[in-house]
């Protein structure tokens, strides 16, 4: 029985919570191949008032998993009377991926607020699992995170932590990851409402061999006037 | 292969719901759980599994719990899709729901609910489309010890001492040479942690981090999660390739 190794999907997502809330976090990059087809594409994409879902992997999978979702909660909220649980949303997704499985090549992230649970994170990897987890990171520049968190992580971090840390992780794995670029979109979460956040690319931390961007060089020969003689 | 001609309006999104149209088939998992070790003791069945779950062959999700009690006498532990193994429980879910629903103070017992299971690997197995777990269900019910397995092919028996995975090449033979009738609830907790151990050496889908669950006449009890300590101080692991240059 060969094991085949999960495909590797474009994008870095991340999902954290916080005490009160959750932080959404994604690149925006889009590929198709080689080629960037979309340098500012929105991956995280709204569900219901209080709930929002990061996508990663395929673009028309997640896409249609998420139009669909969207779709069901607006029918459940009617019918409910009041705003739909985070768990009610994630389960949505992973019923999609689960009875979709041999179809649909997606890895999401759900990420909301509700008045019985608070802020939550539920992780729909390929194949349809569910997993509730305090912080979840998806896509292909995911893998170089996983070291990174394990160290960083911290339990009850307040509101700008976890926003940090999330623009921050991102923003790493944006640096190795070919598949990730563009800016660090962020969504927060809690009983106040939805904040969107935008981070452009040159206004992220510079990391290893990385250098700060300049409009010309002749900016920076001209920079420090004429050279001083020497003997 | 077409089913109704007639469909009504606003039905389809719904069906996407719903289980998987005929000519479909699970190819292969994605994530997934290793090794479950089960032993009868002298009051019941003791389980253990650790907390992980793998992608690929990352160590991705560490906090998953891979053992469940079903009903009021049984316990099943899984390896193999996690998301399968989660449909697993919602199938049970619902047949334990029914079984309350008789209120006829009978209860499903493991003996029944390792047949239900059966079933439902075969039958999934027979239309090329299993559910990729080997599953180890134990109970005790009516003072009556019950322990046995499930492969994801329909596969099925019981026995003294069960494993999936790679359990069934490292612990089995521990098991086999260890295992007697009769032993006391500290004898089977050492003897299950020592074939955790070994895993935890040697399957590289080990995570360190486990559960060990007991299921006797008053109930299921799973323990809080752990770790255990490991062995890295034999004389011949310091300086291996001493005299023998470049090997390993």
């Amino acid at each position: 029985m060969d094991l085949k190794a999960p495909h590797s999907m474009g994008t870095t997502i991340i999902g954290v919570t916080y005490d009160g809330g959750v932080v959404l976090g994604a690149d925006s990059r889009t590929s198709t191949g080689m080629y960037v087809a979309n340098r500012a594409s929105d991956k995280i994409t709204q569900l219901t008032d209080n709930v929002y879902v990061c996508r990663s992997g395929s673009a028309a999978d997640s896409q249609i998993v998420s139009d669909y979702v969207r779709y069901f909660l607006h029918q459940h909220t009617i019918q409910l009377g009041q705003p739909a649980t985070v768990k009610v949303a994630a389960n949505l997704v992973r019923l999609l991926s689960y009875n979709n499985k041999n179809m649909l090549e997606t890895g999401l992230i759900v990420g909301g607020w509700d008045k019985y649970e608070g802020g939550k994170i539920y992780g729909v990897p390929l194949g349809g699992t569910i997993i509730e987890q305090p912080f979840a990171i998806g896509g292909s520049g995911s893998s170089y995170l996983y070291g990174f968190f394990d160290q960083a992580w911290k339990e009850g971090m307040t509101k700008d932590e976890a926003e940090q840390l999330v623009v921050k992780a991102v923003s790493l794995a944006m640096a190795r990851d070919g598949a990730s670029g563009g800016v660090v979109r962020t969504v927060i979460i809690n009983s106040e409402g939805v904040t969107r956040n935008f981070y452009p690319g040159d206004k992220l931390p510079l990391w290893h061999e990385e250098l700060e961007p300049h409009n010309s060089l002749l900016d920076i020969i001209n920079a420090s006037g004429p050279e001083p003689m020497h003997m | 292969m077409a089913t109704t001609m007639v469909k009504e309006v606003g039905s389809e999104p719904a069906q996407l719901l719903g289980p998987e149209s005929a000519s479909e088939r699970t190819l292969y998992p994605y994530v997934t759980g290793t090794s479950v070790v089960a032993l009868k003791y002298k009051d019941g069945i003791l389980m253990a599994a650790d907390m992980g779950a793998s992608y690929g062959s990352t160590l991705r999700y560490k906090s998953v719990e891979r053992m469940k009690s079903i009903g009021k006498h049984s316990l099943l532990g899984a390896s193999g899709e996690i998301s399968d193994f989660q449909e697993i429980l919602h199938y049970l879910d619902e047949l334990i729901l029914y079984d309350n629903m008789w209120d006829d103070g009978n209860s499903l017992g493991p003996k029944e609910v390792h047949s239900y299971l059966t079933r439902v690997m075969y039958n999934r197995r027979n239309k090329f489309n299993p559910l990729w777990n080997s599953l180890v269900l134990g109970g005790v019910k009516n003072g009556q010890k019950y322990l046995g397995m499930v492969s994801m092919i329909g596969v099925n028996f019981e026995d003294n001492h069960v494993a999936t995975g790679f359990g069934n090449h490292l612990a089995r033979p521990i098991l086999r040479d260890e295992w007697h009738e009769n032993l006391s609830f500290e004898d089977g907790v050492k003897l299950l942690e020592k074939c955790m151990r070994v895993l935890l050496y040697r399957d590289r889908s080990a995570v360190n981090k486990l559960q060990i669950a007991k299921i006797t006449e008053e109930g299921v009890t799973i323990s809080q999660p752990y770790a255990l300590k490991t062995f890295w101080g034999f004389s011949a692991f310091q300086n291996p390739t001493v005299g023998a240059e470049g090997s390993w």
